[in-house]
């Protein structure tokens, strides 16, 4: 059993009462005094030259302190792209310059070419609409197959519409070739992996601050990670020094990766507050979050699975067509590539595997990593082309999975995509699914639904994915420009409490109970004696905040690290108040003691001797409290999964409705089970949602068809049913100190395949010879599919 | 410029708008409530649900000058008068039906306006009351949990939690 609030615990969070009570700070809750409103004017075409922009009419408009046009911007630096990717033939990718505001050219519906700053919202709003542009429209590229084809370049300065073509692994190409060339059965799958926008619920915000007496800025932002954004505007775009510039994100409502990256607005909101002299605030409406959020996924997948007869699995191959939208966003070449091409061997013994992926610019939103990032679309095209395969073998899918997994005494283990698996038991995880689902009563559960008109289908999945990416020295070798850490400042202050200041910043993850529920149980100390701060520049350690499931993996391992030697130090300070030496003194559950005596010190008496260093060793330990570590990992951590979904068919009309979900996870060792079931109930919603419900359409022209509630399917309460989850007995990460895996993404990555899965097998049992359906798989798509088969 | 005067958690307040000025901005920005939070522009989200003369509303849809001399309700008075959580907001914590917070108020909202017009919902009747209240963090799987447990019913137990 866990300790009472300690690690294991499921802990309720301490965050949430004030989220309960109306007390959250949100960016968009900050009201300065004397704060003007910024409104940005973006483009309602999605290709077009700017000819001229006449700002005189909205400068004399009232309450109108400037009016700021992608001129003024011209001479700053560019929002760049966070890795370097290489195509095949070893030339760099393209990376056009994404500007703070358009000039010369705006690239996509949304794209902001001006931005008005006024004493009210209303006012600048007001004076937005007098802005005068002249933009001559200009035919959109939407279709990524017709961007490469064509000469209607989104960049006219690259000359093409490809950013890169990109092998992975190069030199297994041609041995991949031949084994699908020489293989006894082959099964090919053509899918698309839906265009999604995230939407966290919070849209975008943003204030700067100037401070003229000491020449500093201040940006309070809804940031996943503020120290990044601080870097790329001090380094790349702004100029502003590091030491001049603190960046906070306060209470973030939600991310799901779409706040990562720096976004023009935010370079924005600083420049105009120097200008005006006041704090300038930017609240995007959910308008303008659908239209410049970075969106996710977009692939267009072509795999081959090759097997033998009895289903042994030879090689996989897939081409891809990845959309990055009309300009690089910070993750944009990563996500396609390191975060998705690696992948492609699965939870599978498989011995060969080619990937090759040409990412595409088109003049729509930028696409970078969203829940999951590049994992969904691997696991996605894997085990739908698996799940083809085992109908077309005549095999049981769970059984077609299982002879070709990855056993327990494999680990750890080199896949055929580069990485190395520490740990799993993906036929354990296989077993707690089948058991949960009660598969065999499903023929039963079949007949009750064809009873009532409807088709029943049972889909299955697992996944395995990487998280916590790292080590910095190899993702440096293979294009990343930043490194991968993650750092934490343990203080103890005198009393005997603490303040933990973590580089990773918590949006919904609950980090500010469950770290103190670690450095609490390490410390043998009550956790609510602990306090986590995070989001402050100017407060925490320079880490690399919360995206990719790393927070626990690598900043609560920092944190782990920075603990330790808070306990070497205080053990010496404790020997030194027990007249013993150090190698003597044992420490737990919050008491120093000397071995073999009852002699002891507490964890607080300690503290307070550092900071009152009376009688006190001053030549040989340094008084003070307190501790930072960085914490660079060996290696990803390998969460995994098996995952079950059951839906009904409505034949009449193509509606699919879940009936049940059943999501089984090896997230390692687990710090608070409670937060970490939620976790997977979001992601798996979130799955369900791309499955089902949420697609992003433009049309030819580029235009924006789904920029509303109206029109963008959101998973609502009512489609959806309880989700039985179990992440027990998980196989420990086998490199960080905590045993943690990654648990953030998992139930967006196994559920979208588990969901199609399910659909195609109702579809099936209803006699209708349905192979595919493209998500989301809307009632239309499915009746259409099912009265063409 | 109108002038409004209403009743907001027990006490009166007053103030100038703008015809155009809706009530979820004359919370936030006027009387610097910011609990009420605005999550979309087309009145779907509910983030920005508060009760108008104990009526669920989103605060989006109405304007200030419509609720001149109304009794309104927000996150920031559903505290017991010792200033504990009360029974729906305890739940809401003690079965983690919230993770980013910003949903939050309007789905507390909801619940309380639900369970006034039904003391004991059943789960589809509570993602049905839902509908309008959209949560992209919880798969309101412990929403509903938690809606049914403040409502004083066993919490179904599901598999393996």
């Amino acid at each position: 059993m866990p300790k009472d609030g300690g690690i294991g615990a499921s802990t309720t969070r301490r965050e949430d009462v004030r989220f309960l009570t109306g007390k959250g700070n949100y960016t968009a809750d900050i009201n300065a005094y004397g704060t003007a409103t910024a409104i940005f004017v973006r483009s309602t075409v999605a290709n077009g030259v700017i000819k001229s922009v006449d700002t005189s009419a909205a400068e004399t408009m009232p309450g109108v302190l400037a009016v700021f046009t992608g001129e003024d911007f011209a001479e700053v630096g560019g929002n760049p792209a966070g890795w370097l990717i290489h195509s095949r033939d070893g030339e760099p990718m393209k990376e056009p310059k994404r500007p703070v505001l358009a000039h010369g050219k705006v690239r996509h519906v949304g794209d902001a070419y001006a931005a008005v700053i006024a004493e009210t919202e209303q006012q600048a709003r007001d004076a937005a609409e007098e802005v005068i542009a002249d933009i001559e429209e200009l035919p959109a590229v939407v279709d990524m197959a017709a961007a490469l084809a064509g000469d209607n370049y989104v960049h006219d300065e690259i000359g093409t519409n490809q950013c890169f073509d990109w092998g992975w692994i190069e030199d297994n190409r041609a041995a991949t070739d031949e084994a699908i060339k020489n293989a006894p059965h082959v099964t090919t799958l053509e899918l698309i992996n839906n265009r999604l926008v995230p939407n966290a619920m919070e849209p975008r915000a943003s204030i700067g601050t100037y401070d003229a007496a000491g020449d500093s800025y201040l940006l309070q932002t809804t940031s996943q990670n503020p120290h990044m954004t601080r870097l790329l505007i001090s380094a790349f775009v702004m100029g502003i020094p590091e030491n001049k510039l603190t960046v906070i994100a306060p209470d973030v409502g939600g991310g799901f990766g779409s706040k990562i990256y720096h976004y023009g607005e935010e370079a924005l909101v600083l420049a105009a507050a120097k200008k005006v002299g006041r704090p300038v605030k930017w609240v995007a409406d959910r308008t303008e979050s659908f239209l410049t959020d970075a969106h996710g996924r977009d692939h267009v997948t072509k795999i081959e699975l090759a097997c033998e007869k009895d289903g042994t699995f030879i090689a996989f191959r897939t081409e891809t067509l990845a959309n990055v939208g009309a300009y690089l966003s910070n993750f944009s070449t990563a996500t396609p590539t390191f975060l998705h091409g690696t992948l492609m061997a699965g939870n599978y013994t498989v011995p060969n595997v080619y990937v090759n992926l040409k990412t595409v610019f088109t003049n729509t939103a930028p696409v970078d990593a969203y829940r999951g990032a590049g994992r969904p679309e691997a696991t996605y095209s894997l085990e739908r082309v698996i799940d083809m395969a085992a109908r077309e073998l005549g095999m049981d899918p769970v059984e077609l999975r299982r002879k070709n997994f990855i056993k327990p005494d494999q680990f750890p283990f080199a896949s055929a995509a580069g990485l190395e698996y520490d740990s799993g038991n993906y036929d354990a995880l296989m077993d707690k699914m089948e058991a949960m689902v009660d598969r065999k009563a499903f023929e039963e559960r079949r007949k009750a639904s064809e009873a009532k008109g409807l088709l029943r289908g049972l889909g299955i999945n697992a996944y395995v994915e990487a998280c916590g990416i790292a080590p910095s020295n190899l993702v440096g070798v293979l294009g990343s420009r930043v490194g991968l850490y993650d750092a934490a400042t343990v203080r103890v202050n005198a009393t005997g409490n603490l303040s933990v200041m973590v580089g990773a910043h918590s949006h919904g993850q609950g980090h500010e109970t469950v770290f103190p529920q670690i450095v609490g149980e390490m410390l043998g100390i009550d956790p609510a004696s602990i306090d986590i701060v995070h989001g402050d520049t100017s407060k925490i350690p320079f880490g690399m905040g919360t995206y990719g499931s790393r927070s626990l993996a690598v900043c609560g391992s920092a944190m782990v690290r920075a603990t330790e030697k808070i306990i070497a130090k205080a053990k010496k300070i404790a020997a030194h108040m027990l007249e013993a030496s150090a190698d003597d003194v044992d420490f737990a559950d919050g008491q120093f003691t000397v071995k073999g005596t009852d002699k002891s010190v507490s964890f607080g008496e300690v503290a307070l001797k550092a900071y009152i260093p009376h009688e006190y060793p001053i030549e040989d330990i340094e008084p003070g409290l307190e501790e930072t570590a960085f914490y660079d990992p060996a290696n990803f951590t390998y969460p995994s999964g098996a995952y079950a979904c059951e839906v009904e068919v409505d034949p009449e009309t193509g509606k699919v409705t879940v009936e049940r979900f059943t999501a089984c996870d090896d997230f390692g060792n687990v710090m608070n089970p409670m937060i970490v079931s939620g976790q997977v109930h979001g992601g798996v919603v979130q799955g369900i949602g791309q499955a089902l419900l949420e697609n992003t359409t433009y049309d030819e022209n580029g235009q924006l068809l789904s920029a509303s509630y109206m029109d963008y399917v959101m998973p609502r309460a009512d489609d959806l049913p309880f989700i039985a989850v179990d992440h027990a007995d998980g196989t420990p990460c086998t490199h960080n100190p905590l045993g943690a895996k990654g648990c953030g993404e998992g139930g967006a990555i196994g559920s979208p395949p588990t969901v199609v899965n399910a659909v195609i097998d109702a579809l099936q049992s209803g006699g209708k010879d349905v192979k595919h359906i493209d998500m989301p798989l809307t009632p239309a798509r499915v009746w259409a599919a099912m009265n063409n088969a | 410029m109108a002038s409004v005067t209403m009743t907001v958690n027990g006490k009166s307040v007053s103030g100038d708008v703008e015809g155009r000025t809706l009530m979820s901005d004359f919370l936030r920005n006027d009387l610097r409530m910011t609990g009420t939070h605005i999550g979309c522009d087309t009145s779907q989200c509910g983030a920005c649900v508060i009760h108008v003369n104990g009526e669920a509303v989103k605060a989006c849809t109405m304007f200030a000058v419509e609720a001149d001399g109304a009794d309104v309700a927000t996150i920031e008075g559903q505290q017991n008068a010792d200033g504990s959580l009360n029974v729906i907001q305890q739940a809401f914590q003690d079965h983690h039906g919230l993770q980013c917070g910003f949903c939050t108020p309007g789905m507390v909202m909801s619940a309380a306006a639900l369970l006034k017009e039904n003391p004991k919902p059943s789960e589809g009747e509570i993602r049905e009351y839902l509908e309008g209240n959209i949560c992209r963090c919880t798969g309101y799987h412990n929403i509903i949990k938690a809606i049914m447990a403040a409502s004083g019913q066993d919490v179904p137990a599901v598999a393996a939690e």
